[in-house]
């Protein structure tokens, strides 16, 4: 197989989001994969790992918010930018675009649930979230 | 079950489809789409795959049973012509990352090279103007399994790779020629060479312009779109080079020439792993014109000599003004058929009308008046947008004749390359050149005083005499460090 070509590399590590920083785009994993961090003052927690064809940072599409998390390579990987503007763009002649991005925040949300049932329903298995790797696919 | 589907397919299954489809005040349709329904969809390009894709999925999420046949007689794992819907092969910007947050990234495999700048090169001079985002989002893709002589199993053809899509969602494909549409008793049915085919209650029309299958839609049998649309003939050919020195010379970029030949609109060159792709479009074509081309300056300085030409070149059509009015009941003409975008984003057209079509077969009907409510508005977007582009080609003339003020554009855009801020000049030749935006949103950007100031000040700049410090700014600045633009 040869290595995907589209997007940009990031070397094992390197962020393409910080928690904290404004954001205006959206990222789809064209290869590798990546990890996402939750920072907080006990530490750092891994929120999921995502793989190919996997997106993150969708939620600065729908609202201006700061990054709510950060994003780093886990190994080499190649990563697309969707621009803010060229979405919106489509999304206003076509709506039904949106769904397949709503589809992936919907099932996020079914997993963050699930997490969190877990989390509550025996100290054990919220200490372990600390670590967990929710993947999204 | 069957109120549910009907709830649903008014947009009242979920909270989502009904967000989908506010504002849809209208009456029932004359003919919608009941379970069991059949689509025919004749040709299996992108825009007969994206419908068929985005159609079957739709269906599904509203809980329509649908059959869904696409006729394609071409085999696109086949080398050469014969496998090939012949174009320049590049999947624009906007369309790479729309196709992302679909769902749809292109493998390696499809991908033959990322592009992630463009060199314009005149007669005099070159200039690389990088992607806003430095980054590969522009494919270079081959449309079959490459040229004549070069099949690769490693290699996938771009619509090979969408028709097996459409394909893993239901579709059926039909290795068969569809030769006419005729009406039997209110219903369209397909013709054949020299047979009869099956009766349907849809069919789509995603022929292209190199076919003349929309004319062969007769209305003396029944309900005919307005189908003609007026093409130019443009040229196609291909180089084989080591892979290696394909990259070295070219880079990751698109080549594009505005070269002041008479007859010579534009022409591009596309690297692809071991081969390169030219593009040229103009009028009356012919040998002449294509070694006159080839034998440039601007050319010799790009094309590496050990570049070999291959027996692979055609000629095919292009659209310049799409069908008025490209429906009628149970009938739509998408992608080339229909409405495409002038000279950019073919493909990224095919995408948008394809999927306009399969929303308004689910959530509408197929009803003429459907089409003509919920599908023509993108259409017509698309044709106000191209004689918005007519007028920006037409000014393009200015720099075939003016040397002084292609050197301008060119000055103004290197010396944009090493700045932060606006850069208004690469701007405009990039959405112009990669279809990245509108043909309007080019022309509000040229419209700005602050490109206009900056022209003017780069003309002046550009006609004292021995101010020549063009060639290799773009590349090396953009990139900090040394590195000629065309070597
Ligand atoms: C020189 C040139 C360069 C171009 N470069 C680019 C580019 O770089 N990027 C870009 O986005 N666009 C480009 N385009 C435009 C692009 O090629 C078209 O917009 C795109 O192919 C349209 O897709 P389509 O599916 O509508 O038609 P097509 O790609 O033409 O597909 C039509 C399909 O229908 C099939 N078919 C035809 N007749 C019949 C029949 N009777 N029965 C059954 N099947 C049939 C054919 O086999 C074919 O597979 C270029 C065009 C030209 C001419």
């Amino acid at each position: 197989m040869r290595k995907a070509t589209l997007g940009q590399s990031y070397a094992d590590g390197e962020a393409i989001v910080r928690q904290g920083e404004m954001g205006s785009s959206m990222y789809v994993v064209q290869a590798g994969e990546v990890e996402v961090i939750r920072e907080a003052e006990d530490g750092e927690h891994r929120l999921a790992v995502l793989g190919a064809g996997d997106f993150f940072g969708e939620m600065s599409i729908f609202e201006r918010e700061v990054r709510s998390a950060t994003v780093r390579a886990l190994g080499s990987a190649q990563v697309l930018t969707v621009d803010k503007r060229t979405l919106l763009r489509r999304i206003k002649e076509d709506p039904f675009l949106a769904i397949n991005i709503l589809k992936g925040m919907s099932k996020r949300i079914r997993e963050l649930n699930r997490e969190l049932v877990r989390a509550r329903s025996g100290p054990a298995a919220g200490a372990d979230m600390k670590g967990s790797e929710g993947r999204t696919r | 079950m069957a109120h549910r589907k009907e709830s649903m397919r008014n947009g009242r299954g979920s909270a989502l489809e009904g967000l989908l489809t506010a504002g849809l005040d209208e009456g029932k349709s004359r003919f919608t789409l009941e379970d069991g329904a059949r689509i025919a969809v004749v040709g299996g390009g992108p825009a007969g795959s994206f419908f068929s894709y985005f159609m079957l999925g739709m269906a599904q999420a509203v809980d329509l049973e649908i059959e869904l046949d696409i006729y394609e007689p071409r085999h696109f794992s086949h080398a050469g012509p014969a496998g090939c819907n012949h174009c320049g092969g590049i999947i624009s910007e906007s369309l790479v990352q729309i196709l992302a947050a679909e769902g749809i990234n292109l493998p390696a495999t499809v991908v033959q090279r990322g592009i992630a700048s463009y060199v314009v090169h005149t007669d005099e001079d070159a200039v690389r103007i990088e992607s806003p985002v430095r980054e590969q989002r522009i494919a270079s893709v081959f449309r079959g399994n490459g040229p004549r002589g070069g099949a690769d199993t490693s290699r996938e053809s771009f619509d090979g790779y969408l028709l097996a899509m459409a394909a893993e969602r239901g579709a059926r494909v039909v290795r068969r020629l569809v030769s006419g549409v005729r009406w039997v008793d209110g219903a369209p049915r397909l013709e054949h060479p020299g047979a009869e085919g099956a009766t349907y209650d849809l069919i789509v029309l995603a022929v292209g312009v190199n076919s003349n299958l929309t004319q062969l839609v007769r209305a003396d049998s029944g309900p005919a779109p307005a189908a003609s649309t007026r093409t130019t003939r443009t040229y196609i050919c291909a180089f084989q080079a080591d892979q290696q020195l394909v990259q070295d010379v070219l880079g990751n970029s698109m080549h594009v020439f505005l070269p002041t030949l008479p007859r010579l609109e534009f022409a591009a060159l596309v690297p692809k792993g071991e081969y390169l792709t030219l593009v040229v479009l103009g009028d009356d074509i012919d040998q002449e014109l294509i070694s006159d081309f080839l034998d440039s300056a601007a050319v010799r300085r790009c094309l590496p000599k050990q570049c070999v030409p291959m027996v692979c070149n055609c000629a095919p059509l292009i659209n310049l003004r799409g069908a008025d009015r490209p429906y009628a009941d149970r009938l739509v003409l998408i992608g080339d058929s229909g409405v495409t975008r002038l000279y950019k984003d073919g493909i990224g057209a095919a995408y948008r009308t394809a999927k306009s079509a399969a929303e308004t077969a689910v959530l509408h009907g197929v009803a003429a008046e459907d089409f003509e409510r919920h599908y023509r508005p993108v259409c017509r977007s698309i044709e106000a947008d191209n004689t918005i582009g007519k007028l920006i080609f037409g000014t393009t003339h200015l720099f075939k004749v003016s040397s002084h003020a292609r050197r301008a554009a060119l000055r103004m855009a290197a010396r944009e390359q090493g700045r932060k801020g606006r850069r208004r000049m690469s701007s405009v030749l990039w959405n112009l050149f990669t279809g990245s935006a509108t043909y309007r949103e080019i022309l509000k950007d040229t419209l700005h005083p602050a490109f206009g100031a900056g022209f003017v000040w780069n003309l002046a700049a550009s006609l004292r005499p021995g101010r020549r410090e063009l060639k290799g700014t773009g590349g090396a600045h953009a990139q900090g460090h040394a590195r000629p633009v065309v070597r």
